[in-house]
Parts: structure tokens; C-alpha cells; sequence
């Protein structure tokens, strides 16, 4: 009888494959016609070998920063996520999690400056060690900046991934662990690695697609063509020297790497969720003693000194900077008025288009029982990951060169490029409410004969709406504090906060640099607020 | 009734600004900085022309040619002011500078100039820079700074982007020829960085980064005037120094060339000469007379004068380019 009711449910329920398709047009489409465009360029002209052996050094180190990077975050996380695993229960643990997960929505230039403060040739630590009568640190620039850089995106984004999977460990393994009497590499050996093992190689593809496919870091602290990522020499191509072949054959490049890097990262991916963790009481038995309390507290007092100090540098620089010169400068209000129109902008188009493709995600998966389309309709909206922001910009941007004045544009693009770039987060948080909402809603509302507008203000929004809010004030808050897309359309009239800030820490004014990193992040944070706020207020009313 | 006064003020401010020309200037970003000759320069070329001046800038020159490239006839830039010699040949090649018709001008300058499209306004030597209170012993000639060092002690220009970077890869090709890749892959040894822009690097040696940096034997002037410091100087070197000559030009894409030519012919006269020396740190182009401090007469000059032909450059910089990127990009 299953299957019968199963299919009442289909007849009952219209399939809405139009929102999906229309979405499907924006996204993969707009980055197909940019790829197409970049192509058409590349035929075109016919210049000497495209690709010369400086591409490949680019290729080599983006390659080998990725592997490096992507090594150090999980050599950190590792211990460190072990020490929160088993330390469950501790004053601020709840908080300390959160910290863990600011870098992830910290604009990242805010957090490259809070990154330049303290561990810069003239940071914190170097000022510390020269007190102190030692040698101090080498300026941080070249692969070293950039490694720690990416560590402090990547080392807590892995313990937020890692942490559940201590958590899925079930109290009976520990009670037997306990009866058996283990010690801790026993526990490690037999209990935890296991567990572990299998989900550390799509963690360890995801941190590796994302630092291979760093644009502002390198921009700011590669120095120079030696530490160059493909993404950053694409841009160069493109803006600094209006190679255009050059930009083709580097974008062909990093396509066709993080295509290879996307799949292996697909067939390895186990799901695993960020939630964090509840402080459920474990029973382990190798944490009583005061070499391992001492251990852990030493892990996580680094840990968080690791992801802490950039960001209170940031805050104490950004209070004890020339608040008043710099706020008292109207391009600078500008700039911050153009940073939230693009985010609220970019919110709301990449809500709309994630929605839609998620609709029919739903629709295919639950109603015409076809997953496996389902899936390939949620991964090709999600193409950002594999067309990078700058390979699409440069795509545009090709396209659009003969026929308008692009610099003018640049707030417009702007907006597109980073809605586009926000629309796997949108599907990642509605798809499985609007999955739920038909699961949970279906039969009823085809007995009640509800469908199309109905449904969805009766129905859907009410389950819908605070994810929704959710997520576009994520995407809104993300496209804010965006650097990528006004870097590569932009020129000096289009400058958002973000822009300032970049052309503040390149011309060495820390004071500016501060009180804009001050106020980009409170702008972030704000627009962050509003929308959620807007999006409460939208549904008691 | 206040908010009617008030609303039809500003109407008819807005209609006033209309009406009154506008000529977009596309420069590098020091030029128009607060310190930077762009004040001054729109305070007296506005009241000349009764109109206004919309500055946009760019990073570095470099990127300025790049700029006007891209945008070709969609572009709004009237004026194209801050290329170089090293770039005025890929610029009218690539048709977006027309000539200035302004027939034969007088100049102050080191060669002989009758450019039909291009004004000079200054010019300097590009010099290694160091501060003689980190730096005792600075390297006396181009042959010992590009004999290696120790230690990564110098800041650099990427040639790609800035005029200063094009310039050093310039001077040594001038002095090396082929064997050019081979003195980069050494000199790489002792760079700290390369930076997009001057202002970058500058802003770097400054901040004590590095005790030297590529800039122009000018650079001491400032110091010595702006803030009566004497610790930063220029190394002259034996082999001789390469010149940068910076120029302004009529955009292809401006819609009001008869504005565009007036500018011209105010960055060729002494009006505009006076500002250039205490504020673009360069020797002005036209004779400036007393506005010429004294500290610029005493400076230290090359002997020996190096500059590559326009047309030579602009047929081999992107080699040239890659020549350096393969040597400075790879080690």
C-alpha cells in the first residue's frame, strides 16, 4: 500500500520544475556563456605558447600552498578537536566553539589585517620576542604569510567538521572502553581513529579546493609573482596586463584542477554536519589524569590564541585607530553604502535563485522520486566551487568589454558575481526544510486540495521563512565583506569598504586599516542583523 | 515651504553642475592623493576652464595603459595623465591617445621633445633608495647590488603593473642585454618583495620593512623638505641610470577634445610646472624657475643617462616581461 500512497502523493502535488530551470539559466548558465566567451577569445588570437613555463610554476606552487595548507589545518585541528572531544564539559566550551566558528563568516580581508597585526614584521608577536631581546619575525609575506593565513580560515572550519564525529561515538563504546581500562592511544587506536579515518579525506579535498582557489590572501600577502595562486595570476592577465589569452589558458587551468579536485572531494565527502556539539556528558577513560588535562588545556589555549589574538588585534587596533580622521571621510560612507547594497542585493538574489533550485530539487527527489536528478540540479547550481568567482568574473567581464564601460558596471556585477557565489550556501540550508515541509505536508495538503500560491504562503513560507532569513542574511553578510568581485570590475569610483581596506594594508596605513577593518566587520555584522531581525519581525507580523 | 526652497536649490545646483563641463582625468593613485600634485592642479585649471575635473585613478601607471585598453571607446576618460616613454608607443598602437595638435612646444628636458601626442610634465632617474640608518654600507654600483646578498633587503616594482618596476627591468636590459635573466635570477635573491605600485613599496621601506626600495633619486628631496630628514638617500651608480619621462595625452574615447587640448596645453606650461617639484617629488618638464627649491638643484645626477627607444620597448616588453617573470617569479 506504500507505493499507492506514495503515488496519491505525486498526482496530488504539481512538480515545480520551472523555478529550477529558470535557476538553472542564472547558474550554471551565466558561467557556462563566461567560459564560452573566454573560449571564443582564446580562438581568436593566435599568440605564441599559451601557457609558458611561469604558468606552471603558478600551477606548481598554487598546488603545493593547497597541499601544505591543507596539511597544517588538519595537523592542528586533529589534536585540537581530540581536546574539545574530550574535555565535554567546561566552562565557555558552548563559546569557544562559536569562536571556532567566526572565521568562517569574518570578511576575509578583516581577518587578513588581524592576521598582519599579529604576526607581522612589526605585529604583536614580533614586538614581544624583540622585548624580550630576541630576533624578531621575518615580514610576512610569500608562502608563510600565506600558510598561516590559511590555517586560521581552515584549522577551525576542520574541528567544527571533526567535532561531530567524536560526538556520533555512542556512550555504550565508552563504557566498554572504560571496563577494559584503556589508555588514551588505545582509545585512539581502537575507538577514535576508526571513526575518524574515514571522514578526514573529504575534509582534507575541501580545505584543499578552498585554499586552491585563494584569491584575496595571496593577493594581499603573496608577495609578488614568486607566491602566486592561479586565481590571483588570472586576475593579474586580466586586470594588470589585459592578456586576455593568457587569463583563458590560466582559467583553463584552474577549471580543470578543481574539476578533479571537486570529484575526488564528491566521492569522498561523507555528510557531516557543523552543528555545534551539545556537552554531552562522556564517560572516557584516559581524561583524569593531570597530564592530560594539561595536554588539552595547552591544545586549546593554543587553538584559541591561534583564532582569538587576529581577531581582538583587529578589534583593539580598530579602537585605538584614527577613528575620527577616518570616519569623518565621506568616501568612506560611500564606499560602506556600496558594500551594503551589494550584499542586501546579492542576499536577496542568491535567496531567490537557491530557493528555486531547491524547489525543484525537492519536487524531483521526494515527488517524482528521482534523486539522483535531484542531485545533479543542487550540484550544478553549486558550480562556484568548480567555475571559481574569478573565473567567472574574467568570463564576464571579457563578454561585456566591447559593448559597455565595465568599470560603471561594477556594482551590478558585483551584485551577480556574489549572489551566484552564495547560492550553494542557500541551497545547503533550505533544500532539506523545503525536503521536510514535503514529507511532513504533502498528504495533508492535497486532501485539503491546497496547491501553487496557496500552498506555498499557507504552508511553505511559515515552515520556511527562518531558514530562509538565515541564509540570505548569511549570503548578504558573505557578499558585504567581499573583496573578489569589486577587485576584478571595479576601478577608484566604485570603491567599497572592503576595497579601502585592501588599498589601506597595500600602502602600509595600519591606522586607516584598522578603523576600516573595524568598520567593515560592524557593517557585516549589521546587515547580518537587519536581515535576520527584518525576516522575525516579517513573520510575527 | 522650506522643503520646497530647499528642493528647488538643490535642482538647480544639480543643473548648474550639469552644464558645467566635466573632464575625466585617468591617473595613478599617488598623483591624486592629498599630498599629491591633484589638488593643486584641479584648484588652478578650474579656474582657468569654468569647468571641473573628475579624477580617476589607478594603482600604477601601468595599469592606467591596461585601464584605457579595456575600456576602449566605452571609456569616459577625457585625459590620460602619468604614462610613460616606456609605454607611449603600445598606447598609440593600441589607438586610444589622439594627437594634441598643439604645434611646437618649449621644453626643460634632458632630451630633445617633439612628440605630437604626448605632453611631458616631469622626469627623474629611477635610484635605489636606502636608509643610511639601518644601512651603512649600500651597494655602490648596479654590478654589487646584483652580486647577492645575505639577506632579503630589497623592495621592487613589479614591471607588469608599475612604472618604477618597468623601469629597473629597463635599466638593467640596457646594461645587460641578454645576460638580463641571468642578473634578475641573482638580484632575486635579495627582494623582499614586489609590490603592484610605488606607493605599496614606498609605504613598505618606511614602515623599516626593508632598508632599500626602487624609487627615484628625487625621492630624497621630500624628506629632506616635507620633513627635514636626511637619513634616506639615493646611491648613485657608475653605470649610469635609467630615465623615466612622464606624460599626459588626449584620450580617444574623450567627447570634448577642445577641453582635453586646453589641459594639454596647461601641463606644458609653467603654471603646472610650479606644482610638480614639492609635490610629485620629480623634476618639472618646463621650466619652473624659482618654484625649483634649492635642495633639487643640489641633489646628486647620473652621468650617464640610459633610455631605451619607445618603439623598442613597446615591440619587446611583453618578452621582455616573461624574460623576468621566468627569472624573478620561479626561483
Amino acid at each position: 500500500m506504500a507505493g499507492g500512497s506514495r503515488h496519491e502523493m505525486i498526482v496530488g502535488q504539481r512538480l515545480l520544475l520551472w523555478p529550477g530551470a529558470l535557476a538553472l539559466i542564472a547558474s550554471p548558465g551565466l558561467a557556462i556563456v563566461a567560459i564560452l566567451a573566454l573560449l571564443g577569445v582564446a580562438t581568436r588570437n593566435e599568440t605564441g605558447p599559451l601557457l609558458d613555463g611561469y604558468s606552471w610554476h603558478v600551477l606548481r606552487f598554487t598546488v603545493y600552498q593547497a597541499t601544505l595548507s591543507t596539511v597544517l589545518a588538519l595537523l592542528f585541528a586533529l589534536p585540537v578537536a581530540r581536546a574539545f572531544a574530550r574535555r565535554s564539559q567546561f566552562p565557555g566550551r558552548t563559546a569557544l566553539i562559536r569562536l571556532f566558528g567566526l572565521p568562517l563568516v569574518l570578511p576575509v580581508i578583516v581577518a587578513v589585517f588581524g592576521i598582519v597585526a599579529v604576526w607581522g614584521h612589526n605585529g604583536a608577536v614580533s614586538r614581544t620576542l624583540v622585548a624580550a631581546g630576541l630576533p624578531g619575525f621575518a615580514p610576512l609575506y610569500g608562502l608563510s604569510g600565506i600558510l598561516i593565513a590559511h590555517t586560521f580560515f581552515n584549522m577551525p572550519l576542520a574541528v567544527r567538521l571533526l567535532l561531530p564525529v567524536w560526538d556520533s561515538i555512542p556512550g555504550e563504546t565508552w563504557r566498554l572502553a572504560n571496563q577494559f581500562g584503556m589508555s588514551g592511544w588505545q582509545v585512539f587506536r581502537l575507538i577514535e581513529f576508526p571513526r575518524i579515518a574515514p571522514v578526514i579525506p573529504g575534509i582534507a579535498m575541501l580545505i584543499f579546493l578552498l585554499c586552491f582557489s585563494s584569491f584575496s590572501i595571496v593577493l594581499v600577502l603573496g608577495g609578488g609573482p614568486r607566491a602566486t595562486t592561479l586565481e590571483v595570476a588570472i586576475w593579474q592577465a586580466l586586470r594588470l596586463e589585459f592578456e586576455i589569452d593568457r587569463a583563458v589558458a590560466l582559467a583553463g587551468l584552474q577549471v580543470a584542477a578543481c574539476l578533479i579536485a571537486g570529484i575526488a572531494f564528491y566521492r569522498m565527502a561523507r555528510s557531516t554536519v557543523s552543528e555545534p556539539t551539545e556537552g554531552r556528558r562522556i564517560l572516557r577513560p584516559d581524561i583524569s589524569s593531570t597530564a592530560s588535562k594539561c595536554g588539552d588545556f595547552l591544545l586549546l589555549s593554543v587553538g584559541t590564541f591561534w583564532i582569538g589574538a587576529p581577531l581582538a588585534a583587529a578589534v583593539t587596533a580598530g579602537i585605538s585607530g584614527p577613528l575620527h580622521d577616518v570616519l569623518g571621510r565621506q568616501e568612506v560612507w560611500a564606499a560602506a553604502v556600496r558594500s551594503v547594497v551589494i550584499g542586501l542585493s546579492a542576499g536577496f538574489l542568491a535567496l531567490v535563485f537557491g530557493t528555486m533550485l531547491a524547489v525543484t530539487a525537492r519536487d524531483l527527489a521526494v515527488r517524482a522520486q528521482r534523486a539522483g536528478l535531484a542531485d545533479w540540479v543542487e550540484i550544478l547550481g553549486s558550480q562556484t566551487l568548480i567555475v571559481s568567482p574569478v573565473v567567472l568574473g574574467a568570463g564576464l567581464f571579457v563578454l561585456l568589454i566591447p559593448h559597455v564601460a565595465v568599470f560603471d558596471w561594477a556594482i551590478y556585477l558585483a551584485i551577480v558575481l556574489n549572489g551566484l557565489i552564495a547560492i550553494p550556501y542557500v541551497i545547503r540550508l533550505v533544500g532539506p526544510v523545503l525536503r521536510r515541509n514535503a514529507e511532513h505536508h504533502d498528504r495533508l495538503c492535497a486532501s485539503l486540495g491546497l496547491s501553487g500560491l496557496n500552498r506555498l504562503v499557507l504552508v511553505e513560507w511559515p515552515a520556511l521563512a527562518g531558514t530562509a532569513t538565515t541564509a540570505m542574511a548569511i549570503s548578504a553578510a558573505l557578499a558585504t565583506g567581499d573583496l573578489t568581485a569589486i577587485v576584478l570590475f571595479g576601478s577608484g569610483q566604485s570603491d567599497t569598504l572592503a576595497k579601502l581596506l585592501f588599498s589601506a594594508l597595500g600602502t602600509y596605513r595600519m591606522g586607516e586599516a584598522a578603523v576600516l577593518a573595524m568598520l567593515l566587520t560592524a557593517t557585516c555584522l549589521a546587515v547580518f542583523v537587519v536581515v535576520e531581525g527584518a525576516g522575525r519581525i516579517g513573520r510575527r507580523a | 515651504m522650506k522643503r520646497i526652497f530647499v528642493t528647488c536649490l538643490a535642482a538647480a545646483f544639480s543643473l548648474q553642475a550639469a552644464w558645467a563641463e566635466t573632464l575625466t582625468i585617468y591617473t595613478y593613485e599617488s598623483f591624486v592623493s592629498d599630498w599629491g600634485p591633484g589638488p593643486e592642479v584641479q584648484k588652478r585649471f578650474e579656474s582657468q576652464c569654468g569647468c571641473t575635473i573628475e579624477w580617476v585613478a589607478e594603482g600604477d601607471a601601468a595599469t592606467l595603459l591596461t585601464a584605457l585598453r579595456l575600456e576602449g571607446d566605452a571609456g569616459r576618460a577625457d585625459v590620460v595623465l602619468g604614462l610613460d616613454t616606456n609605454l607611449m608607443a603600445e598606447a598609440v598602437q593600441s589607438g586610444v591617445v589622439l594627437e594634441h595638435g598643439l604645434g611646437q612646444l618649449g621644453f626643460d628636458l634632458p632630451i630633445a621633445w617633439n612628440d605630437p601626442v604626448f605632453v611631458p610634465f616631469d622626469y627623474g632617474y629611477f635610484a635605489i633608495i636606502y636608509d643610511s640608518a639601518t644601512l651603512t654600507d649600500p651597494p655602490a654600483s648596479l654590478a654589487e647590488l646584483a652580486s647577492g646578498s645575505p639577506g632579503r633587503d630589497l623592495i621592487i616594482q613589479d614591471p607588469r603593473t608599475s612604472t618604477p618596476g618597468l623601469g629597473l627591468l629597463l635599466w638593467i636590459k640596457a646594461i645587460h642585454g641578454d645576460d638580463a635573466a641571468e642578473v634578475w635570477g641573482i638580484l632575486s635573491e635579495r627582494l623582499l618583495t614586489v609590490t603592484q605600485g610605488w606607493s605599496e613599496a614606498y609605504g613598505l621601506f618606511l614602515a623599516g620593512e626593508a632598508p632599500m626600495v626602487l624609487s627615484y633619486t628625487t625621492s630624497p628631496a621630500y624628506h629632506q623638505l616635507a620633513e627635514d630628514e636626511t637619513r634616506y638617500k639615493a646611491v648613485i651608480f657608475p653605470e649610469g641610470h635609467y630615465m623615466q619621462i612622464e606624460v599626459a595625452a588626449v584620450a580617444a574615447s574623450t567627447d570634448q577634445p577642445e577641453l582635453a587640448r586646453q589641459f594639454l596645453s596647461f601641463v606644458g606650461s609653467r603654471d603646472f610646472a610650479e606644482i610638480i617639484p614639492t609635490t610629485n617629488w620629480m623634476y618639472p618638464a618646463t621650466d619652473a624657475g624659482d618654484a625649483l627649491p634649492d635642495v633639487f638643484r643640489n641633489l646628486d645626477k647620473p652621468d650617464v643617462t640610459l633610455l631605451l627607444a619607445p618603439e623598442d620597448v613597446a615591440a619587446n616588453r611583453k618578452e621582455w616581461i616573461r624574460e623576468w617573470l621566468e627569472a624573478v617569479g620561479t626561483k
